[in-house]
């Protein structure tokens, strides 16, 4: 019997698998075609303090082993979540809820953090400071380490929850932002967001999305992902859910051995909606394969050192 | 919506670049027509959301149209290839709110669904009338099978080939008792048969570009008269009085 249990800043999770952020909605969807209870957590929808209806159409387009979206955000707004989605969650997961919280100031990152404290559920907040397709101003806290650690510190001070940041792949030097985070009292991180990327459609000679950009995700940004995942591990102690194109158990375990201490599956759930109970269900054989009867294990175990300092 | 594996029977060209595609396998998820189902093709990411044209427990009928490299190779798949299909997805066609007299208007490959509309309204003792559009007579597919279930098609091509010159809503203008439709096809007709000041209510599919076609995504999100709704999972199919135009 493999123990699959992890620990995410003392939350425990029954295994590693987490649904990641976009693509699942605040469970509603999922909870029809499986028992959301054989999950590890799930990580909601992006949630404003403000309801967002997105941006325009078309905002998906398909890639080499990936696809593009620029959804834009599109949310209920706080409020409504709070008041409809929290009270449904309660009644279709059992487990430890992480949110997603997202914000165009410190103060609407500060103020949906504080109103998340009576959420039952939640028992992670997962900052993300890098979506790309939000331009408030030009601005992305996540894309710089005096923005990022600004918002740590603020989200930080507001909330008695697990803070973990959210960070962006389109930078220089992620380990730097990781960096500034763990120094200003970040609880985990997650990484990564979708990368920044485009296509243009040959018939009408204008960009595919209408928004121009979009995030890329699925398959083809594993190894960036996991090449991230490593540097932020060999810089930071923090604990890190890595994200970005996992789409099998083998893909967990790979992830793992990078560094992360539980992993999120985004795209493969809009490919196949039963992608993650199919990860679940087959993580245990993929273990005794590795000869590992704990999976908490795995983590980090690629590092020469066996892991940082 | 279920996922199962279907077995491709046959394909075969029906016009131009449309083709008919007969797969086997578990369709008891489909509960309405103008529901659309998406298959997983080899080395593509996203699925195809495709319309269902008919089907039976046992069997679906696509029609496809080639728009790029997935349907294009969807539409070549050799007979007996197996693959992985969502069904029953989005909402369908409603046959009960649809009053007497309603008519069924299609434009290009928009006809696909109403043909499996037009069976399930002749099945429940209801009397249909078809109007499709489509570029020329070349282009025209399924009249025959229209035919086959006593319905004569009226047809509207842009060059006059077939039937009224022009568009459907010429073919509209001259049926002078019709005031409810049910319609599928590119925007523009959609939006021009909306449009008709004699059409007081109707139910209308949408295309969109999605990425999931169940909901988790919201690549496809249009705004409504009751706020911000799902093609894939709230609609295809959306009442008159809902939509923004």
């Amino acid at each position: 019997m493999v123990d699959l249990s992890v620990t995410l800043a003392g939350v425990t999770l029954k295994n590693p698998v987490i649904p990641a952020s976009g693509t699942f909605g605040y469970g509603r969807e999922f909870s029809e075609w499986y028992d959301l209870d054989l999950l590890g957590s799930f990580s909601w929808k992006g949630t404003t303090r403000d309801p967002r209806s997105g941006n325009p159409q078309p905002r998906v387009a398909e890639t080499a082993a990936g696809m593009l979206n620029a959804v834009g955000l599109q949310n209920p707004g706080m409020d409504a979540v709070l008041r409809e989605e929290v009270p449904h969650i309660a009644r279709i997961f059992h487990g430890p809820v992480i949110a997603n919280v997202c914000g165009f100031s410190l103060e609407e990152y500060t103020e949906n953090c504080r109103r998340l404290e009576d959420a039952g559920p939640v028992k992670l907040l997962e900052v993300n400071i890098s979506c790309p397709n939000v331009h408030a101003g030009g601005k992305n806290f996540g894309s710089d380490p005096r923005s990022a650690a600004a918002v740590t510190r603020a989200v930080r001070a507001a909330t008695t929850k697990p803070v973990f940041l959210k960070l962006s792949p389109n930078v220089t030097d992620i380990a730097e932002i990781a960096r500034a985070c763990e120094a200003e009292g970040a609880d985990g991180l997650c990484l990564i967001n979708t990368l920044l990327g485009m296509r243009i459609d040959l018939n009408t000679r204008r960009p595919l999305l209408k928004n121009r950009t979009g995030g890329l995700s699925g398959p083809a940004v594993f190894p960036v992902a996991l090449r991230m995942v490593w540097d932020v591990y060999e810089a930071v102690k923090l604990p890190i859910i890595g994200c970005g194109g996992v789409s099998s158990a083998e893909d967990v375990a790979e992830m793992m051995l990078a560094g992360a201490s539980a992993v999120e599956v985004g795209a493969a759930n809009l490919r196949d909606p039963w992608a993650c109970k199919t990860i679940v269900e087959t993580l245990p054989a993929v273990c005794e394969r590795l000869g590992v009867d704990r999976i908490a294990g795995l983590t980090g175990g690629a590092h020469e050192a066996g892991g940082p300092g | 919506m279920n996922k199962s594996v279907f077995t491709l029977e046959h394909a075969r060209r029906l016009a131009g670049d449309v083709w008919e595609l007969i797969l086997e396998g578990d369709a008891s998820a489909v509960t309405a027509p103008g529901q659309f189902v998406n298959l997983e093709l080899p080395g593509k990411f996203l699925r195809r959301p495709i319309s269902v044209c008919d089907w039976t427990e046992t069997s679906l009928t696509l029609l496809v149209k080639e728009v790029g490299a997935g349907t294009r190779e969807l539409v070549r798949l050799p007979a007996g290839t197996r693959l992985d299909v969502l069904t029953g997805l989005g909402n369908g066609f409603g046959i009960g709110a649809a009053p007497e007299g309603a008519v069924l208007v299609g434009g290009g490959i928009g006809s696909a669904p109403l043909y499996g509309l037009a069976k399930r309204m002749l099945a429940a003792g209801r009397s249909v009338q078809v109007v499709l559009g489509f570029r020329s007579k070349e282009d025209a597919f399924y009249l025959e099978e229209f035919a086959a279930l006593g319905l004569e098609v009226r047809a509207a091509t842009e060059d006059g080939s077939l039937g009224t010159k022009g568009f459907v809503t010429d073919v509209l203008n001259g049926l002078p008792d019709c005031r409810y439709v049910l319609a599928c096809g590119p925007t523009p007709m959609l939006r021009a048969v909306h449009a008709l000041p004699q059409i007081t209510g109707g139910q209308f599919s949408f295309e969109a570009r999605m990425a999931c076609g169940f909901g988790a995504c919201v690549g496809c999100t249009i705004e409504t008269r009751n706020g911000l709704r799902r093609v894939c999972k709230d609609g295809p199919v959306f009442r008159k009085e809902e939509i923004l135009w």
